[in-house]
C-alpha cells in the first residue's frame, strides 16, 4: 500500500471511530470526548500559528476565555440561541486578535511569546475586574445545549454530535487553507522571513492575520468549551490553559492537522489519570513531555506515524516531501510569489 | 508629598528585584541568545530552598548564601545537561524546553513543598527609620544596596578579570573564541550559573514581599521581562534602570490610579513592554538588531 493510502485509511478510521464515540461510552466520557473536541479546534488554531507560520503564541488560553465569555454572555444576558453565539464568538476572537496583532506582530518572535504570555497571567485579573458583567470569581452558570425532539439522541451524543461536526468544519477549513496559495505563504514566512518578503509576500499582513484565524480558532473553541460544560469562571482560564495547549501542539506534532486531536486528547486525559497520583503530576508531566519530545520526538505523534507509515509503506522516505513537513530543517520554499496563477 | 516620595523609594526596592531578575535575563540572553523563560521558576525552586533550610535551624543568612552556592551549580548543570543540545538551533524549540522546565520546577515545588502559602523572613528584618519626614524600611535600603553591590560586582567581574573577557568573547563571536583557546561551553555554563544565582537573590528578596507559594516568581518574571525589554535586552545597566523605571511606574499606577488598584498592577508591565517595543525596539540602552541577508 502507497504511503497516501496509508494516510487516507488511517484518517477515514479516525473519521470512523469519532463518529461511534458516542454510541460506545457512557455520558461521563462522551461528555470528556467532546471537551477534547474542542480543545482540538483550539491546539489546531494554535498549530495554525506556531507550527504553520513559526510565530510563538503564549497566551492563546486568553482567546479561548474570550469566546467562553462571549459565548456564555450571550446565552445568559441576551437570549441569543447557543449557535448563533457560536460565529460571534469567532468573529470577536478574531476582531481581538486582529487588534492585538497589529502592533504584537511588528515584535520578532520572542518579543511575541512575552507579550502573550503577560496577557495569559493578567487574563483572570481581568475577569474579576469586570465582574459587573463577568460575575467575577463566581462564574456564570449557562444553559446547555438539549437534543432537539425530532432527533434520536441523547443530550450527551447530541452535544457530541454537534461538536465533531463544527470540529470537522474547522478541521477541513484549516487543511484546504494550509494547502492553498494562502497556506504557502504562511509557510514561507515561517521558513524565512527575508526570502519570503523578496517573492512578494506582505510580512505584516500575513502573520497578522493568521494570528487573528489562530484567535478565532481559539474563540470557537471556547464556545464548544462553554456548551459542553455549562459553566465559565475566571479560575478556568489561567496561564496553565495556554500552557497546556502549547504541550497539546508539541505532542500531536507542529505543522499537522491531524496532530490537533492527538494534543487535545492528551491535554484532557492526562490531567484526569495525573490528579489520581498527586496535583502536580500533570504539570510535571507536561513539561517533562515538552522537554522530552524536543529531545526524541520534535514532530510529535503525527511525526511517529509517519515513520510507522513509511515504514509499512516500505519506501525510503522522500526527501522532498519530508522537507515539507518539517520545519526545522525545511529550506525556504522557491516560488511561492503572492499573485502567481 | 511624604506619601509620594513613600511610594516612589518603595518602587525603587521593588524595581531593584525586578532588576535583578532582569539581569538574569540578560546574562543568558546575551551569551546564548536565548530568552529563559524558566528563569522566574528556577527562582522560586532556589528561594524554597533557602526556606526549606531556614525552616531547618539553619540561620536565615547561612541559608540564603547556601542557596545561592546551589543554584550556581543546578544553573550550571540546566545549561549543560538540558539547554546545549538546543544552542543555537530554532527559537521555537528553546521556547519550548525552557517553558517545560518553566512548567517542570513549577509543579516539581507544588509536589515537594505543596502549594500553600508561607512567609518568608526579610534578610533585614522590619524596622523603620524616619528621614524628612519619610518613614522608610531598612528591608527597601538593603533591596537597593543589594542590587547595587550586584551591579558593581558583575561589572568588575566582566570588565576587570579574564573569565570576564572570556565570557564576554564568547558571547560576542563563539567560533573565533573558541579557535584562540576560549572554552565557550563554559563560559555558558557559567552564564547560566550566575543567572541561576541572580534569580535565586530576586527570590529571598521578593518573597518577604510577596509570600512563598510556587507562584512566588509568576508575575515578577513579567515584571522583569519589561524591564528587559525597556532597558535592552542585552544591556546589564539597562535592565536595572529599567527594573526601577517599571517598579516606581507600578507603584505609583497602582497607588494613584483608581482603576487599575492592586489587581491590574499586571497590566502596567504589558503596556509598557508594548510601548517600548512599538516605539524603540531595541529598548533604551540595547543595540539594534541588523540582518544580513
Amino acid at each position: 500500500m502507497s504511503e497516501r493510502k496509508l494516510r487516507l485509511v488511517g484518517v477515514g478510521a479516525l473519521v470512523l471511530l469519532a463518529l461511534l464515540v458516542p454510541f460506545l461510552f457512557g455520558p461521563y466520557r462522551v461528555g470528556q470526548f467532546t471537551l477534547v473536541l474542542a480543545y482540538a479546534v483550539a491546539v489546531l488554531g494554535l498549530n495554525l500559528l506556531v507550527g504553520y507560520n513559526g510565530q510563538i503564541s503564549l497566551g492563546h488560553g486568553a482567546f479561548f476565555a474570550l469566546g467562553a465569555y462571549t459565548s456564555a454572555l450571550l446565552i445568559e444576558k441576551a437570549d441569543l440561541h447557543y449557535l448563533l453565539t457560536l460565529p460571534i464568538a469567532g468573529i470577536v476572537a478574531f476582531a481581538v486578535g486582529f487588534l492585538f496583532g497589529v502592533p504584537a506582530l511588528r515584535l520578532r518572535g520572542l518579543y511575541l511569546a512575552l507579550v502573550t504570555l503577560g496577557l495569559a497571567i493578567a487574563l483572570p485579573q481581568l475577569i474579576k475586574r469586570f465582574d459587573g458583567l463577568t460575575e467575577g470569581t463566581q462564574g456564570l452558570t449557562v444553559e446547555q445545549p438539549t437534543s432537539p425532539s425530532w432527533l434520536p439522541f441523547a443530550d450527551d451524543q447530541f452535544l457530541y454530535l454537534l461538536t465533531l461536526l463544527v470540529a470537522a468544519v474547522m478541521f477541513v477549513a484549516a487543511w484546504s487553507l494550509m494547502r492553498s496559495q494562502v497556506g504557502r505563504a504562511v509557510k514561507a514566512v515561517r521558513d524565512g522571513e527575508i526570502p519570503a518578503s523578496t517573492l512578494g509576500i506582505n510580512l505584516a499582513s500575513t502573520k497578522t492575520r493568521v494570528f487573528a484565524l489562530s484567535a478565532g480558532y481559539a474563540g470557537v473553541a471556547g464556545a464548544l468549551y462553554v456548551f459542553a460544560i455549562g459553566f465559565v469562571a475566571p479560575e478556568a482560564f489561567t496561564v496553565t490553559v495556554s500552557l497546556a495547549f502549547l504541550a497539546a501542539i508539541v505532542v500531536g506534532g507542529l505543522a499537522t492537522i491531524v496532530g490537533a486531536i492527538f494534543g487535545a486528547l492528551f491535554i484532557e486525559f492526562v490531567p484526569v489519570y495525573a490528579s489520581d497520583v498527586n496535583d502536580a503530576l500533570t504539570g510535571v508531566i507536561y513539561g517533562g513531555v515538552l522537554i522530552l519530545f524536543m529531545y526524541l520526538l520534535p514532530d510529535g505523534a503525527v511525526g511517529l506515524l509517519r515513520r510507522i507509515g513509511r515504514l509499512v509503506a516500505r519506501r525510503p522516505a522522500a526527501p522532498a516531501e519530508e522537507a515539507e513537513k518539517r520545519p526545522a530543517v525545511a529550506p525556504p520554499e522557491p516560488g511561492v510569489p503572492a499573485g502567481k496563477a | 508629598m511624604e506619601r509620594f516620595i513613600q511610594v516612589v523609594v518603595d518602587g525603587v526596592a521593588t524595581g531593584s528585584i525586578y532588576g535583578a531578575l532582569a539581569l538574569a535575563l540578560v546574562l543568558i540572553f546575551r551569551s546564548t541568545g536565548i530568552v529563559n523563560f524558566a528563569q522566574g521558576e528556577m527562582a522560586m525552586f532556589s528561594t524554597f530552598i533557602a526556606w526549606g533550610l531556614y525552616a531547618g535551624g539553619v540561620p536565615l543568612g547561612l541559608a540564603v548564601l547556601t542557596t545561592l552556592v546551589l543554584s550556581f551549580i543546578a544553573g550550571l548543570l540546566i545549561e549543560r545537561g538540558l539547554i546545549r543540545r538546543f544552542e543555537g538551533g530554532q527559537e521555537l524549540t528553546l521556547v519550548i524546553v525552557t517553558l517545560g522546565l518553566f512548567i517542570l520546577l513549577n509543579s516539581l515545588a507544588g509536589w515537594i513543598w505543596g502549594f500553600g502559602t508561607r512567609s518568608f523572613p526579610s534578610l533585614f528584618g522590619d524596622g523603620t527609620f524616619t528621614l524628612g519626614g519619610v518613614r522608610l524600611s531598612w528591608e527597601s535600603i538593603g533591596i537597593v544596596a543589594v542590587l547595587l553591590a550586584v551591579v558593581g560586582l558583575l561589572f568588575l567581574l566582566f570588565q576587570r578579570t579574564k573569565i570576564g573577557l572570556a565570557m564576554r568573547a564568547a558571547a560576542l563571536n563563539p567560533e573565533s573564541s573558541g579557535l584562540v583557546g576560549v572554552r565557550v561551553g563554559r563560559m555558558l555554563m557559567l552564564g547560566w550559573g550566575l543567572a541561576a544565582v541572580l534569580g535565586a537573590l530576586a527570590g529571598v528578596l521578593v518573597a518577604p514581599r510577596l509570600f512563598l507559594d510556587v507562584n512566588l516568581m509568576g508575575s515578577v518574571l513579567i515584571y522583569a521581562f519589561a524591564a528587559a525589554a525597556l532597558g535592552g535586552f542585552d544591556s546589564p545597566i539597562g535592565a536595572v534602570i529599567g527594573g526601577w523605571v517599571i517598579g516606581v511606574t507600578e507603584n505609583l499606577a497602582g497607588t494613584y490610579v483608581d482603576f487599575i488598584g492592586a489587581d491590574l498592577k499586571i497590566l502596567v508591565p504589558l503596556v509598557i513592554i508594548f510601548v517600548v517595543l512599538l516605539v524603540r525596539p531595541a529598548g533604551l540602552f540595547g543595540t539594534r538588531e541588523v540582518a544580513r541577508v
